[in-house]
């Protein structure tokens, strides 16, 4: 009985340690990015102190709002954290991660986009409908490629749960070429699924080609501060998804404090390191032509595709 | 036991390499690009012939190691890319189906060969497990790239690509082929490369391009 209060407990302080270390790792990027192009950088607490100010701010709604902009930021911060609870962070066969598998989580990750999107049309802004109509069909597209890649693992897993995926990567003894296509195809969805350079800027409002700033121009205030928080979580969630799915190394498989240590560290280490090679990435690449987003996605598809054929081909045989 | 272990993983990730280097020879928008891959194609090839010779302890694959490098690796890339900067060629890749959906088609060959090598490998012993299916393929991608490219230079990129299959089922499959065949096909594929810039060349001066489609025209007139 006390076993499953605490490992609950230990649940809850994973999901909140990812939600609330989220701005953090956004500030870092923002940070490291900003030592690259040669300016000092805003504090890495910056992002901190800009969800305080927005949630102190009064919410300016357009005229013509209805319900589904006032609720959207509420359903998808909620859709985002439901679906960060099923990652598995720190420790393995966590009960939330039992309960849902991967095809969840894309579904929620679905959930608030469906919504961000909803949103975006209902103020009836030029840019709200186009920001909405450019994020659906990206995300028809990406979604296939992320659920493929992460199906490699689950065809040698044999689950789709992410929990056990987990467990099978962890033992892991030899190279498997099928996960090395499945992290590349994964790559190239988390950099869509984020919004991140070569498909769109995070940090610019005004650029004819923007997707996910173009949906949440209309909103402020503490409306504002939740969908920013919720991509911030989205951000962590996929940098955490590939190292726990590709780089398991040092999870926590027992409920201990050592081994619960030494896998938060670990869990930090390998962000930071992801991190440093997005940033990398960032710097170095110029955003591609938005006609040329299909042509990556579909790449991605076909690498996750690829990686399953090589599954079978080289790893399990007929 | 251990080596021979090793050498099977060896080959099989290098045969997951190959795969990814031929649909990323398939992927490219650009002429420089394509070469790069292509040249990464021979690098790779060089390597797996080095580890299977240090694996299988055959000193005469690590000659043939050395020319691979050298030759598919460095001096057909260097070649080719000297002829697109002589004759001014568009650098852009044409295409007559567009990549995506060559890509795709690509995806249906990969899946197509796999079913093909299933007899094969149920018949031979010593056919290293599955390697087959995916050399096959990328043989058939390089036939893809000849035939959907419109510029005489990709065709010929795919043709060496064919090539660079071949010696790659020889090594996957059998651990090398005989020292003599190999210095022939070497030779056979740098003078191909050779005689194909001199056909470009030919071809310039008298059709005055290198795009396919152009030099139809000119014949049917």
């Amino acid at each position: 009985m006390t076993d499953a209060v605490i490992v609950w407990l230990l649940n809850l302080a994973q999901v909140a340690l990812m939600v609330f270390t989220a701005p953090l790792i956004t500030g870092i990027v923002r940070k490291l990015k900003a030592r690259l192009q040669n300016r000092r950088g805003s504090s890495v607490l910056q992002p901190y102190r800009d969800l305080m100010k927005l949630f102190s701010k009064e919410v300016l709604l357009a005229e013509n709002a209805s319900w589904i902009f006032r609720s959207a930021p509420y359903i998808i911060f909620t859709a985002t954290v439901l679906a960060v609870s099923v990652v598995p962070v720190i420790l393995v066969n966590l009960p939330s991660s039992l309960i849902a598998d991967v095809i969840a989580m894309a579904a929620l990750l679905a959930l608030a986009r469906f919504w961000l999107a909803l949103a975006g049309m209902d103020i009836g802004t030029g840019f709200g409908g186009m920001g909405a109509s450019r994020e659906m069909t990206f995300s028809a597209m990406a979604e296939p490629a992320m659920l493929m890649s992460v199906f490699v693992i689950s065809l040698g897993a044999h689950s789709t749960n992410l929990s056990t995926m987990v467990e099978y990567a962890l033992h892991l003894q030899h190279l498997l070429p099928s996960v090395a296509f499945a992290l590349i195809a994964f790559l190239m969805v988390a950099v869509v699924e984020n919004g991140r350079i070569p498909i769109d800027n995070p940090s610019t409002h005004l650029e004819v080609t923007m997707i996910h700033e173009a949906m949440i121009l209309e909103y402020s205030g503490r409306h504002l501060a939740l969908i920013e928080w919720a991509s911030q979580i989205k951000l962590v969630l996929f940098i955490t998804l590939i190292s726990s799915l590709f780089f398991p190394w040092g999870m926590a498989e027992s409920v201990a404090i050592l081994p619960i240590i030494s896998a938060l560290t670990f869990w930090f280490g390998k962000i930071v390191f992801i991190i440093i090679l997005l940033v990398i990435m960032e710097t170095l690449l110029a955003k591609i032509r938005i006609f040329e987003v299909p042509d990556y996605l579909l790449t991605a598809y076909v690498l996750a595709f690829l990686g399953m054929l090589v599954h079978y081909i080289l790893e399990v045989g007929v | 036991m251990m080596l021979e272990s090793m050498l099977q993983e060896t080959i099989s990730v290098a045969a997951a390499l190959m795969l990814l280097i031929s649909f990323a020879l398939l992927a490219q928008h650009r002429m420089l690009a394509v070469l790069h891959w292509f040249a990464a194609q021979g690098i790779v090839l060089a390597l797996t012939t080095f580890l299977v010779a240090v694996l299988s302890d055959q000193k005469e694959l690590y000659i043939s190691a050395i020319l691979t490098l050298l030759l598919k690796g460095a001096l057909l890339p260097w070649l080719l890319w000297r002829i697109i900067r002589r004759m001014h060629v568009h650098r852009e890749v044409e295409t007559t189906v567009n990549l995506p959906v060559s890509m795709l088609i690509a995806l249906g060959i990969v899946i197509l060969s796999f079913y093909v090598a299933i007899p094969i490998e149920r018949m031979s012993h010593n056919v290293t497990h599955n390697t087959l299916a995916i050399a096959t393929a990328t043989v058939f991608i390089g036939m893809l790239m000849m035939i959907t490219r419109q510029k005489a230079i990709t065709q010929v990129v795919g043709f060496l690509s064919i090539e660079n299959a071949l010696f790659f089922t020889a090594i996957g499959a059998t651990q090398g082929m005989p020292m003599i065949v190999e210095l022939g096909v070497a030779f056979d594929v740098l003078i191909a490369a050779i005689i194909f810039g001199l056909f470009f060349t030919h071809m310039r001066t008298t059709f005055e391009s290198l795009d396919l489609n152009v030099i139809q025209e000119k014949i049917k007139r």
